[in-house]
């Protein structure tokens, strides 16, 4: 089956010298839900400012759905719809006309661009400020007029470039919504985002990119799967009298009414239920420490410290339902 | 290239001109009404008051004399001001990527732009032409060469406009042009003056401004006089454009200021 996207061998070097990409080789199933992960500065814009034909590429070939960027430009960009991460819209134009005037550019008269502007405003719940200039939209309105837009040629692969950035968690989630079903439809998405409680919970597959090179490619459960421990913090109902020692699953005392347990790989939750009911401890409730996805991605880029941009998806991650495991 | 590619150029080609009409339609207060005013000042001031005391110019009344060169004046400045402010904005702005991320060839983005420039250049051109009437009999000498040369005029500074819109990173560079280029080579490509009444040497400097051969080339369709014959006009400014748009479309290629 033809992949949605293929790059072999991409290189960016701009003028000032600076190397973005290093060679970098990606391939990205059709149907896929992709997360394409890394720090600020790894190369994730570059890449996607290339496929989109925003950025020249030094070196390397790029592919979607077959069609070569260097040989058939034009088919690679009627593949794509990219939402930038952004804004990029005239502030001073109506929605309406920011969403016609897009499918105009690619060809689609007008009667019928209206006709797709209304059904994606609608699905997006903007169709009734479509007379409204775009600087009067909020934030997360903002954002769904940039995936409104980017839709409204019917593209196969949608490139989604921190999509939910600054979006309160409510519409955050109804994105998600937005971008599952439409994934279930068929189109292929593409996504970078620094909220990696994102990444885990709609993307099947991931790429992380640093310092313009790929270093993992892989799907989430198999990256998952990786995790040599997951800290566990535990809420109890009682206040804790004495610590269990030498148990198989070390637990530490936080306070009086919470625990942390290393759970290793191999271990089970029943392990820990095990040894909590050996000690005589209620727990009320329970939650992974931080987000699973994090610690690996801390891991693997160059990072000793969790940099500024991940303290953001950690209080992204911390505005989450406990997640019981 | 295929039907359906040319359908779609067209498509495209419409969207952008009704995107750029739509712009400067919605703020016509800031792009219609001022060139309006100014140029009934001109007519006021330079037709009315000062050019009773002046007598004739070329055999015409100088009310009668300026009103083609006002008309190109406008028309010029317009054309060009629309699509450079408008290409220089959807930088800014970087709404440009809309266009740059689709299927649409660099040459119809060029068109669509410098289209609308011209859709403006001749809105304010007839709104000028409309206000000329107050003070001045409509004349036509040749209507045909009127419309070419007003068109042609258009397209090139829209084109140029377009050029200083690629080339611009801040608002200022978009005002350095306009001021310090168009402004005294219009006011120098005698709209106020028949080039003849020049001493010979400064006749020869002016030969080398091309505003000079528009204004003369329109003047000739509305009232039949020129400084040279229409065909050199002509020639001037189909060759400018050539050479404009050529230049247009390789910055675009390149992706000069568009593109990293």
């Amino acid at each position: 089956m033809t992949p949605a996207l293929e790059i072999r061998g991409l290189r960016k070097t701009y003028k000032n010298g600076f190397e973005a990409l290093k060679g970098i080789d990606l391939e990205v199933a059709p149907g896929s839900f992709f997360a394409l992960l890394g720090p600020n500065g790894a190369g994730k814009s570059t890449t996607i400012g290339i496929i989109t034909s925003l950025i020249n590429k030094t070196a390397g070939e790029v592919r979607v759905f077959g069609h070569d960027l260097d040989r058939d430009q034009q088919a690679v960009k009627r593949s794509i719809g990219l939402v930038p991460q952004e804004f990029n819209f005239n502030n001073f134009e109506p929605i309406g006309e920011i969403v016609v005037n897009q499918a105009g550019y690619y060809g689609i008269p007008r009667h019928e661009a209206w006709r797709r502007t209304e059904h994606y405003l609608r699905e997006l719940g903007l169709w009734e400020k479509r007379k409204d200039m775009a600087r009067t939209l909020s934030g997360g309105m903002k954002r769904r007029l940039m995936i409104a837009r980017a839709l409204v040629h019917e593209p196969k692969l949608l490139i989604l470039d921190e999509p939910t950035a600054g979006v309160d968690i409510e519409l955050r989630r109804s994105m998600w919504d937005f971008l599952r079903r439409i994934n279930t439809d068929g189109r292929s998405i593409i996504l970078t985002t620094h909220y990696l409680e994102e990444a885990e919970s709609l993307c099947r597959n991931i790429a992380i990119i640093d310092d313009g090179q790929i270093v993992e490619n892989t799907t989430m459960k198999q990256l998952l799967a990786k995790l040599e421990t997951e800290t566990m913090v535990l809420d109890l109902s009682e206040p804790v009298r004495q610590l269990p020692h030498d148990s198989e699953i070390p637990l530490r005392q936080i306070d009086e009414l919470t625990l942390e347990a290393d759970i290793k790989r191999g271990q089970h939750l029943n392990d820990l239920f095990r040894v909590l009911d050996h000690a005589g401890l209620r727990v009320q409730s329970m939650r992974n420490k931080s987000n699973r996805l994090e610690e690996l991605f801390l891991r693997m880029t160059r990072s000793d410290a969790a940099p500024s941009h991940l303290t953001q998806g950690a209080e992204g991650a911390a505005e989450q339902p406990e997640n019981p495991q | 290239m295929s039907e359906r590619h040319l359908h779609d150029y067209w498509v495209a080609f419409r969207t952008i001109v009704t995107k750029e009409v739509l712009r400067f339609a919605r703020i016509w207060v800031q792009t219609i009404l001022p060139p309006v005013i100014t140029t009934a000042l001109y007519f006021i001031i330079f037709g009315g008051l000062i050019g009773e005391r002046i007598g004739d110019m070329d055999g015409f009344r100088y009310m009668d004399f300026i009103v083609p060169g006002l008309i190109m004046l406008a028309v010029i400045t317009n054309s060009y001001s629309n699509v450079v402010s408008s290409f220089f904005g959807s930088k800014f702005q970087r709404h440009i990527e809309e266009m740059l991320v689709s299927p649409i060839p660099n040459s119809v983005i060029i068109l669509g732009f410098v289209f609308g420039g011209v859709a403006r250049g001749l809105s304010v051109g007839v709104a000028v032409l409309l206000v000329s009437l107050f003070f001045s009999p409509l004349s036509i000498h040749n209507a045909g060469v009127m419309l070419i040369v007003v068109l042609l005029t258009s397209i090139l500074f829209a084109l140029a406009g377009l050029i200083n819109g690629v080339f611009a990173r801040t608002f200022d560079d978009i005002a350095i042009v306009p001021t310090f280029v168009l402004t005294p080579l219009t006011y120098l490509g005698g709209v106020f003056y028949s080039v003849s009444l020049l001493p010979e040497f400064w006749q020869g400097v002016s030969m080398l401004n091309p505003i000079l051969y528009m204004v003369d080339g329109f003047r000739y369709g509305s009232l039949g006089s020129s400084d040279f014959p229409i065909m050199v006009s002509f020639a001037v400014i189909v060759a400018f454009i050539a050479v404009l748009y050529t230049a247009a479309l390789i910055l675009l290629n390149k992706g000069i200021g568009i593109r990293s």
